[in-house]
């Protein structure tokens, strides 16, 4: 049984960068438990969207809300909504040269739970649990000691997104193009590595500009964006059909969103 | 304290130990003139050749005009207004820690430095430099046993003449440059270390600096002697009270590695830098040299938080064959600090190797420059030198600067060196914001990865402290 409150809700949003809206209005439900996937061509938004949820400051919100568990979103700082269990998968992971990847883990591990009034973990049992989720995603213990994805590969720097999500277990993941630039091995561990963090209590957004990761990783929803808002939703048959039909289908003639989502069982 | 007082200090980024000290002092009359060098030197009660050697240096001083050359800008200094000798009066010793200004424990304690660090720190167990004299040493008696000597300058012009009259100078010269050549008219005291042959010095010697008078200089002067094949690491940390005026901090290091002995010298420096508008702040104009005899190692690590404007070059002569030079640096600049710091590595003898590792942090209006010279004479065969200066700005208005100067008369040297300079970005703070971790934080550990090269180099108890400057010295920076 899946808890029927909505877990993230977005009404009306509107958003930008320097004064172009980007984001044009754009509602969207998750409950606790879904994985929604958000597809669309280049330049729909989906990143744009994925960045305001998780707070980046270079977007300007300018209309509309965003509710988790009811609360105002967009009033948070990026690590107050980190706190609350909103967690981004970037697309493009950033380098932090010598600081060590664990040390980072562990200190947004430890400032999560300092944060939500729990105990902080001591380096040794932080650890063993790291260890442990690293077989999640097939990451050689050596990664640990390395700076924060200084020198690693594209593939390796998604799997440490898996990896840190896997550690740092949000209510919310959003995972921004989590399959760009991998080779088929590297999607099906990251794939894998998602797969098995879906749990009743936690949602995922699965952005993404190919269907290809939706045969690894099945979505409950399907939204189509285009020009800054959502303009078709259905189930995983519908990112099928943007295989077979191209993007140029909805944009040109977005079938009615209603009807997408009164065909849902 | 209520959460919104820790905040407001937190983001304010206020130099924790700006306390002044409620201390009888025994000063000299204001200004410079042989009269207070003779001062000086009969307050210490110094033999004649000590006396001498301060008069030719001040004699000389009279002669020289002070540099220009520098990136750093001040207001001209009115040598005359500086009080040149300052001690606290004789009163009593510290000899707990419930003696010690409870000011100071309590800044200790915010920076998480454990008790028996407490102690050393605070001048129960080291030798403390408090304005211009040294105020206690221990572990005497211990070093002793091995036959070496760790005094005050001033106790060892006194029982050691032999060895400080064969090695005052003998790296830094008094007639080297301005500040150097004022400080040997007017040192008032410093440390002396002497490791004879052979011996591993069981313990960080370590000395602590503290100016506390008002419009005083302080001028202290360090020589460590490490005999054949001895090793010896030493520290020194540095403090002053929050004043608007002005302080002058013109000291010198002299480093003498005999063959095959290793010399490890750290410091931390977080003389007073100022206020966020840049008023007040130490001038810290310092001169340190090493000499490197054969297959000797000398190696400088500094971490440098602290004072308005940092003028200092840590420099080795490799003089012997097969000697080792380091440098390893970290300056970090907010506010409207200046700095303006470096190292010369000069290769005289054969198969001589220098490696210097130089990290610039700009924050605020900070400017930063780094200037270095790596010079290898013509007997210098197989000589190599690496060199590596990265810099890294936080926010628009701050600056980072290098000037590498390379000299090579020896075709068989090789010499490289490589430059970097980013910016902590948007990107690395949001991808630790949304991770959870806060952006003060956040910024201090991107920091401390930048420096962790350096830091890695320092004493290990050091080694933390040094990173919770790193952290503090930046708060309020961002935002």
């Amino acid at each position: 049984m899946r808890p029927e409150r909505e877990m993230l809700s977005i009404r009306g949003l509107k958003a930008g960068v320097a004064g172009r809206e980007i984001l044009q209005g754009l509602d969207l439900e998750v409950k606790a438990g879904e994985v929604h996937a958000i597809m669309g061509p280049n330049g729909s938004g989906k990143s744009t969207l994925a960045g305001v949820l998780a707070g980046r400051e270079t977007y300007t919100v300018t209309a509309g809300q965003v509710t988790f568990d009811g609360e105002d979103l967009l009033a948070l700082t990026p690590e107050k909504r980190a706190v609350r269990g909103v967690f981004l998968a970037f697309q493009y992971p950033v380098e932090i040269p010598g600081v060590g990847n664990m040390y980072f883990l562990r200190t947004a591990f430890n400032a999560l739970r300092k944060a939500r009034g729990e105990e902080e973990l001591d380096a040794m049992d932080f650890l063993a649990l790291a260890k442990e989720r690293m077989k999640l995603v097939k990451m050689d213990p050596s990664f640990a000691s390395r700076s924060v994805n200084e020198g690693f590969s594209g593939g390796e720097k998604k799997r440490n997104e898996i990896l840190q999500m896997a550690v740092l277990e949000p209510r919310l993941a959003i995972l921004d193009e989590v399959d760009s630039g991998l080779d088929i091995d590297a999607l099906r561990i990251v794939a894998d590595g998602v797969n098995a963090l879906r749990a009743p209590e936690r949602a995922m957004i699965v952005v993404t500009h190919y269907q290809r990761l939706l045969d690894y990783i099945r979505p409950d929803h399907v939204h189509v964006m285009a020009n800054g808002r959502i303009v078709t939703s259905g189930g995983p048959e519908l990112a099928l059909e943007l295989e077979k039909r191209g993007y140029g289908w909805v944009e040109k003639e977005p079938p009615p969103r209603q009807a997408a989502m009164e065909a849902r069982p | 304290m209520t959460q919104e007082a820790a905040l407001r200090e937190l983001t304010e980024g206020k130099y924790k130990y700006g306390f002044v000290t409620e201390i009888e002092a025994d000063q000299v009359p204001r200004g410079l003139s042989e009269g207070v060098v003779r001062a000086i030197s009969e307050k210490k009660g110094e033999p004649a050749w000590m006396l001498e050697w301060r008069l030719r240096a001040y004699r000389h001083w009279l002669g020289m005009v002070e540099p220009t050359w520098s990136s750093v800008r001040y207001p001209k200094i009115d040598y005359q207004d500086i009080v040149y000798y300052s001690a606290p009066k004789p009163t009593k010793k510290l000899d707990s820690m419930d003696e010690v200004d409870p000011e100071l424990t309590r800044a200790f304690e915010k920076l998480g430095i454990p008790l028996a660090e407490q102690k050393r720190l605070a001048g129960v167990a080291v030798d403390a430099v408090f304005d211009s004299v040294s105020v206690a040493t221990t572990f005497k008696e211990k070093l002793a046993e091995k036959g070496i000597v760790f005094c005050s300058f001033s106790e060892a012009v006194k029982n050691h003449p032999d060895l400080v009259k064969k090695y005052l100078g003998s790296v830094v010269p008094y007639t080297d440059n301005f500040f150097a050549t004022l400080n040997s008219a007017v040192f008032s005291d410093g440390s002396f270390a002497y490791i004879p042959k052979g011996v591993r010095c069981p313990m960080e010697l370590s000395t602590y600096f503290r100016i506390n008078a008002q419009d005083t200089g302080q001028f202290e002067r360090t020589l460590i002697v490490a005999d054949e094949g001895s090793y010896v690491s030493y520290l020194e940390g540095c403090t002053a009270p929050m004043r608007d005026t002005n302080q002058l901090h013109a000291a010198v290091v002299e480093l003498v590695a005999l063959p095959g002995a290793q010399i490890k010298y750290s410091t931390v420096q977080n003389w007073y830098p100022g206020d966020a508008e840049g008023r007040g702040g130490i001038y810290n104009f310092v001169t340190k040299r090493g000499k490197a005899l054969e297959r000797s190692k000398i190696s400088w690590t500094q971490v440098e938080t602290g004072s308005a404007i940092t003028w200092k070059y840590p420099s080795c002569i490799l003089q012997g064959d097969d000697s080792v030079g380091e440098f390893y640096s970290v300056a970090l600049t907010n506010h409207h600090q200046q700095a303006d710091t470096g190292t010369k590595m000069i290769h005289v003898g054969k198969r001589t190797r220098s490696t210097i590792i130089s990290k610039g942090i700009s924050a605020g209006h900070g400017q930063n420059t780094y200037r270095g010279l790596v010079k290898v004479l013509k007997g210098a065969q197989g000589a190599r030198n690496y060199s590596q200066c990265d810099s890294l700005l936080i926010g628009d208005r701050c600056g980072a600067h290098t000037f590498p100067y390379i000299e090579v008369k020896n075709p068989s040297a090789q010499v490289e060196h490589e430059a970097t300079t980013s910016k902590i970005g948007e990107d690395q703070l949001f991808y630790c914001r949304q991770r959870g971790i806060a952006e003060e934080d956040a910024v201090s550990m991107i920091v401390n990865g930048f420096a962790r090269q350096v830091l890695k180099e320092l004493p290990m108890e050091f080694a933390v402290e040094a990173q919770k400057l790193l952290g503090m010295s930046l708060e309020g920076s961002v935002g």
